[in-house]
Parts: structure tokens; sequence; C-alpha cells
């Protein structure tokens, strides 16, 4: 365990500041894991460019999980690819989070009845905090996702009780 | 008052609470929930395989070698380029000797044929020899 997380039992004005404070810094640099897995990347790559430039929110691309807050899931999960997924999360350093984008990786979309190598919905091997509808979904759905997961972040504490897993 | 070696002394210290100010912030802030999986070396999603220190093949040592030699060739022509024109005959003599050394060194290694990569020859078998061998009568095989 860190020094500061989930050590306090209750809250006080000194933790809500540091929370605040840490909270923001989270939010305003969630550093995204660079790979995409099918045409919702194609969508993903059109939010990094200039016309709808997801950097604005602090979402720079990583070549690696040491550095990356953000994961998004932008495509197809095979079942080949689901047990890579869940190793690059495993290796993502904390606080760690997980945006599903379109509907392949929310629910196995059009494969969901007969796609035989498709995970039916990225969430049954890792955990997904904001799910984007859509396929694929546009560029702004996606920076909708990002805003989705800023007031997630933002809402985060460091005290026992609201400890996720 | 402070000499310049005392100024370069700041520097040091400056610096080394820099570094370590980072280093305690972030072992503050940061949540440490460490598990194999986590701690495992990165291959992209791979599972790792074997050991990272492998043997390289020693004629890339060559290689890198002569690519020293030309590195350090276009170190030394980018600035003379520069102030070409100012420094007038002498400079691009002395650097005409320079690249003259440099080329004749380049002539060896050709000649040497440290350039050419020598593939390993596999040696194919022989299908025809185990044929051979049966035909062989002992009173020929001792002739």
């Amino acid at each position: 365990m860190g020094l500061l997380d989930y050590k306090f039992e209750s809250s006080n004005v000194f933790i809500t500041s540091l929370e605040n404070l840490l909270n923001w810094a989270r939010l305003s640099s969630l550093f995204q894991m660079q790979f995409g897995l099918a045409c919702c990347a194609i969508e993903m790559m059109a939010a990094s460019a200039s016309n709808f430039d997801i950097m604005r929110f602090g979402v720079i691309p990583r070549a690696t999980p040491r550095q990356t807050d953000v994961m998004i899931v932008a495509g197809t999960v095979t079942l080949k690819m689901a047990s890579r997924i869940k190793r690059l999360y495993d290796q993502m350093a904390e606080p760690r989070y997980v945006i599903s984008m379109g509907s392949c990786s929310n629910c196995g979309g059009p494969y969901w009845e007969h796609g035989y190598h498709v995970l039916k919905g990225v969430d049954r091997v890792i955990p997904v905090d904001v799910y984007v509808p859509g396929c694929p979904p546009r560029p702004e759905a996606l920076l909708e996702g990002i805003m989705k997961l800023q007031e997630k972040v933002r809402k985060e504490s460091l005290s026992k009780k609201v400890q996720k897993v | 008052m402070l000499t310049e070696f005392g100024k370069i002394l700041i520097f040091f210290i400056l610096g080394a609470v820099f570094v370590a100010g980072g280093l305690i912030a972030s072992w503050i802030l940061r949540p440490n929930r460490p598990y194999p999986e986590k701690l495992r070396p990165y291959e992209c999603g791979e599972e790792p395989v074997g050991n990272a220190w492998v043997r390289f093949n020693i004629r890339f040592y060559v290689i890198a070698l002569i690519f020293l030699i030309f590195d350090v060739e276009v170190v030394f022509l980018f600035p003379w380029a520069l102030v070409f024109r100012q420094l007038g005959l002498f400079a691009f003599v002395e650097m005409g000797v320079f690249l003259l050394i440099l080329i004749v060194g380049f002539a060896y290694v050709w000649v040497k044929g440290d350039l050419d990569w020598d593939k390993p020859k596999p040696v194919i078998p022989q299908v025809n020899r185990p044929m051979k061998l049966v035909q062989q009568t002992p009173q020929e095989a001792s002739v």
C-alpha cells in the first residue's frame, strides 16, 4: 500500500482538499494505452487527430502499460486477444481505468450470437468504467466517454469506505 | 563569497533535491498494490519467454565499428560545412585529407570482405550415398 492510498478511516477538510488535488491531477492527464483492435480504432484515431483533438483532455497515447492510466478497448475483442488484454490490464499501473468503446467490446456487437471467436463483452475479463455505445461510435461519443470518466475520477476518495476493487 | 566550484556544488545539491523530491512525492501519492502478474516484464501482452540476455552475432560488431567511423565523420562534416566559406582553402584541404584517410579505411574494409554478410552454408544431406554403401562389397571397401 502507498502512504495515502485508502489509509484514512474518515474524511476531513485536509483529506478532501488532497483528494480534490489528486483527482484533478489524475483526470487532467489520463494517458491512454496506444492500441486499437478493429474499426473503432479508426474512430479513436480520428478523435486523436486535429479536428476532435482528444489531447485537450490530457489523453496522450503511450506505448507501454507502465505509463498509462486508461485503456480504451476500441474494437472486437477476439478470444485470442482477450488473454492479452487481461495481461495488459494487469500490467498497467494503478490508478487504472477502462473505456469500452463500441458494441463489440460492450457486448459482442454483431457477433453476439454466432461469433464463435468473439468475447461477448470485454467486461468478462477486465472491469470496465465507461461504456461508449455505437458501431462504431463517432469521435464525439468517445470524447463524451472521456468526460464521463473524468466525472468518475473526480468523485474518487482516499478513505476506506468508498474503496473500489 | 562563492567560487565557481561552489556554484557547481549548489547546482549538484539542487539537482539531488529535485530528483529526491519527485521520488518522495510519488512514493507518498501513488497506490502500491503489486502482484506477480503486474510485475511481470512487458512483452506487448504476450507471455514472456526465455532470457533477455541473448547473444548477438559477432558480425554485428564489425558493422557497428564501421558505422561509428562514419558517424564521427558526419559529426565533423556538419560544422565544417557551416563555416566552410569563412575558413577558405586550408579547411577544404584539411577535410580532404581527413576524408581520404577514412576512405582508405573504407576501401580496406571493403576489400577484406567485412561488408559481405556471409550466410551459413548448410550441409545438404546426400540421399544417394547410403545406397552406394549398401552396394559396396567388403572386398571393394578394403581396396
